[in-house]
């Protein structure tokens, strides 16, 4: 359930392609957030190298699909007159994955910055295909970005992305379905068994949520749920769905499923969206950019819907996870590697934020998480709640620990042959993640990892 | 006269000029060049590139390296892609018969003169074909819905459960209905073009030896078809195996009952996009593409012996 999936439908619908974008996603959204000033508390910008680049100036050819990035552009070239941007959207997700592979093999046309979902940054920094940053001074940024995202973009000891934005999770729940059946909002998983239950008891139509199977969604339960399945040592990997996190993720949802507790509806589709808009679908468990999304995609339930804080396996704890978010990257093969820096210090970690929270993005940084008028904003599709005090919350509460495969863009592309078989009565959950597993670890030892 | 006999010598005498040899004429290359430089650009190129492509192998980790027919080798090992082979020939067995003979019907029923409208009703059969492969697939995929869709409303109104049409039990008839759907139009045509270049004098001394419209149709206009039913069936033959659009759009709705290797065009793509196994990807693209013009070439061998 993710943005990415989201705009790979519509890119169906629109140009007749099929793009293979899973999991999670950039871009997000906290609708109607207005400006936040909250002040920046980032250290002065890069190096001297940095600075010197940015004075001097030069051609910039950013890939990026985050539309927010547009303003931040305009106002970039406003405070560095010498600097000329040229922003291209080489596609969303793994259309745009592709034509960075194939320009980075090919040795041209890579450009000067990329945008790259967290999941996917870990297979470019090991193939040599990302810059590090930290001789541009990435490293002083510590602690300006929440642990989640700054964990994501760092990578066998070296940094090689600004985290752009982020997806900490919170249940948004359609507040007139429970009160009409005067049903709890879940605050565990268990009692989201029991809602899911008790709601489809109550009305047949209703469902406590969807899913066909979605390895962003599931990978994220497993991060909650303290499971740590990829251990990623350079090009020693090791996948292990054994673990006590994953064995409560797969016998929790097994519940759901056997029970046919969950819509079969895909999320991101025409049905999806008619199911939030009419109660059929009572919950999402998602990022923190999913708001945007609901004020476009469902309109026409404004005001039904609320966030609460996500649901959590032990009950009193207060363990989040992320799902989706993307960071600003630096291709090895760029030219002009310090002014790209500098242009990735500017959008990630100074000005750029501000101008990316007031076009409803969901920030990366610990100090606008944190800012009062951030924190205060009224949503007036979750009929004035203060929505972003749940996200930030999250966002603090985020696991550490947790990394994905360098190879997760394929692992995720093959998760419904396995994992979604699940959904349609043909295996279980922990049999499809162990032939998931199988096929990871297949898929790895192809490609010349030592896979155990 | 006088233009003939100036012309006649100049033409058959001229000796050669340079050399004891004819000069070679090269206006037969400039009629032919600008194909053939085409057709190698646009079709042999890529074969060849492909055929390169499959004898390496690329890993993220360790580069590219030659390793020969290894790829072949596991393709003829590779259950996925059996199973995509598999369902795409069973594909081609049910649905390409069902719908062939329904625009036979139709085409016949065109063709007798007997039906009102019958403009009308070539064109609105026809018309499918016009509608965008991807469109058709969304649109069905709408009525599919046992949520909001078509399905799903009639289970409504009538207080039933129909079978899901995209459940993994039934998905693969699904798109046989939508492929159908779009088809028929297209192979009627081919069908009816065929049934209008019959000479009306073979109808007229069937009638007159007293043959009824049945007789007519098996006696005339079937064996007066043959020839485009085998070039609609090659078509069909080379459509199914290269099943794509419909499965990869209703995968956004049955993500789990279209898996990534359903067809083998699919699993190419996804090996290829998803996966970035370029080199394996084009050797299943290889292999099918061999499978595809053998058995189209048996049909077609088969079919003209029968015709001879």
């Amino acid at each position: 359930m993710t943005r990415s999936t989201f705009r790979r439908v519509r890119a169906v619908a629109l140009a007749g392609v099929l793009a293979l974008a899973m999991a999670a996603c950039g871009g997000g959204s906290t609708g109607g957030t207005g400006d936040s000033a909250g002040e920046t508390a980032a250290p002065p910008a890069g190096g001297t190298d940095v600075q010197a680049a940015l004075r001097k100036g030069g051609e910039l050819k950013i890939w990026a699909w985050e539309t927010s990035l547009k303003q931040v552009v305009v106002d970039f070239q406003k405070k560095y007159p010498n600097v000329k941007v040229e922003l291209v959207n080489a596609g969303t997700g793994n259309d745009q994955y592709t034509a960075l592979l194939n320009a980075i093999t090919a040795g041209s046309g890579v450009p000067d910055v990329a945008q790259i979902e967290y999941f996917a940054l870990p297979q470019f920094a090991l193939s040599k295909g990302l810059a590090e940053l930290s001789p541009f001074g990435a490293g002083s940024l510590d602690g300006t970005f929440t642990p989640g995202p700054w964990n994501a973009v760092k990578q066998s000891g070296g940094i090689y992305g600004l985290p752009m934005d982020s997806g900490p999770m919170a249940l948004f729940y359609n507040k007139k379905v429970f009160d009409k059946h005067k049903i709890e909002v879940p605050t565990t998983w268990d009692e989201y068994v029991q809602a899911a239950k008790a709601l489809h008891a109550a009305d047949p139509k209703v469902y406590i949520t969807s899913d066909t199977g979605d390895a962003g969604f599931t990978t994220s339960l497993i991060w909650q749920a303290g499971g740590r399945p990829y251990k990623v040592d350079g090009t020693n990997v090791t996948i292990d769905f054994s673990d006590a996190g994953v064995a409560r993720v797969a016998a929790t949802w097994q519940q759901l499923l056997d029970a046919d507790l969950v819509a079969p509806i895909t999320g991101w589709t025409d049905e999806w969206y008619k199911g939030l808009a009419d109660g059929t679908i009572a919950t999402l468990a998602v990022g923190a950019w999913m708001p945007a999304n609901f004020s476009s995609g469902v309109a026409a339930a404004s005001g039904d819907w609320r966030v609460a804080p996500l649901p959590q396996w032990q009950a009193g704890s207060t363990v989040s996870a992320e799902n989706g978010g993307s960071s600003l990257t630096v291709p090895q093969a760029g030219t002009n590697q310090a002014l790209a820096y500098g242009f990735l210090d500017y959008a990630a970690a100074r000005e750029g934020v501000q101008t990316r929270i007031s076009q409803g993005a969901f920030p990366a940084t610990s100090a606008d998480l944190k800012s009062e008028k951030f924190l205060s904003t009224e949503f007036d599709y979750f009929d004035g709640q203060k929505a972003n005090e749940i996200f930030a919350q999250s966002a603090a509460n985020v696991a550490s620990g947790w990394s994905y495969l360098p190879f997760q863009v394929y692992a995720n592309s093959i998760f419904n042959d396995t994992v979604g078989q699940a959904y349609v009565d043909k295996t279980t959950i922990a049999d499809g993640l162990k032939t998931w597993r199988d096929a990871s670890v297949k898929y790895g030892a192809d490609q010349g990892f030592t896979v155990k | 006269m006088a233009t003939t006999s100036r012309s006649a010598p100049v033409i058959d005498a001229r000796p050669p000029r340079r050399g004891t040899r004819a000069p070679r004429s090269w206006t037969g290359w400039w009629f032919a060049g600008p194909f053939i430089a085409v057709f190698a650009l646009v079709f042999l190129a890529p074969i060849a590139y492909s055929i390169y492509l499959s004898l390496f192998r690329t890993r993220l980790i360790g580069g590219t390296s030659f390793v020969g027919l290894e790829n072949y080798l596991r393709a003829f090992e590779d259950p996925q892609f059996w199973a995509a082979a598999g369902r795409v020939s069973l594909f081609l067995a049910v649905q390409v018969p069902i719908m062939l003979f329904v625009a036979l019907l139709v085409a016949l029923a065109i063709d007798s003169g007997r039906l009102y409208g019958t403009d009308f009703f070539r064109v609105s059969i026809f018309m499918p074909y016009a509608v965008p492969a991807v469109v058709a697939t969304l649109m069905w995929g709408f009525m599919y819905g046992s949520q909001f869709g078509l399905i799903g409303n009639l289970n409504d109104t009538l207080g039933i459960t129909l079978p899901d049409p995209l459940s993994p039990q039934l998905i693969l008839a699904s798109v046989g209905n939508i492929v159908t759907w779009e088809f028929v139009g297209y192979n009627m045509l081919i069908l009816y073009s065929a049934l209008k270049v019959i000479p009306t004098s073979l109808y007229e001394a069937a009638a007159m030896d007293g043959a009824g419209q049945i007789r007519t149709i098996f006696a005339i206009k079937l064996p007066a078809l043959r020839g485009a039913l085998i070039v609609a069936t090659i078509f069909s033959i080379i459509g199914s195996f290269q099943l794509f659009n419909e499965p990869s759009i209703l995968q956004n709705l049955a993500p789990n009952a279209i898996t990534t290797y359903f067809t083998p065009n699919l699993y190419a793509f996804s090996l290829s996009f998803s996966g970035q196994q370029h080199n394996y990807s084009a050797t299943v693209a290889i292999i099918m593409g061999a499978i595809t013009m053998v058995i189209a070439y048996i049909v077609q061998l088969r079919g003209m012996r029968k015709a001879g």
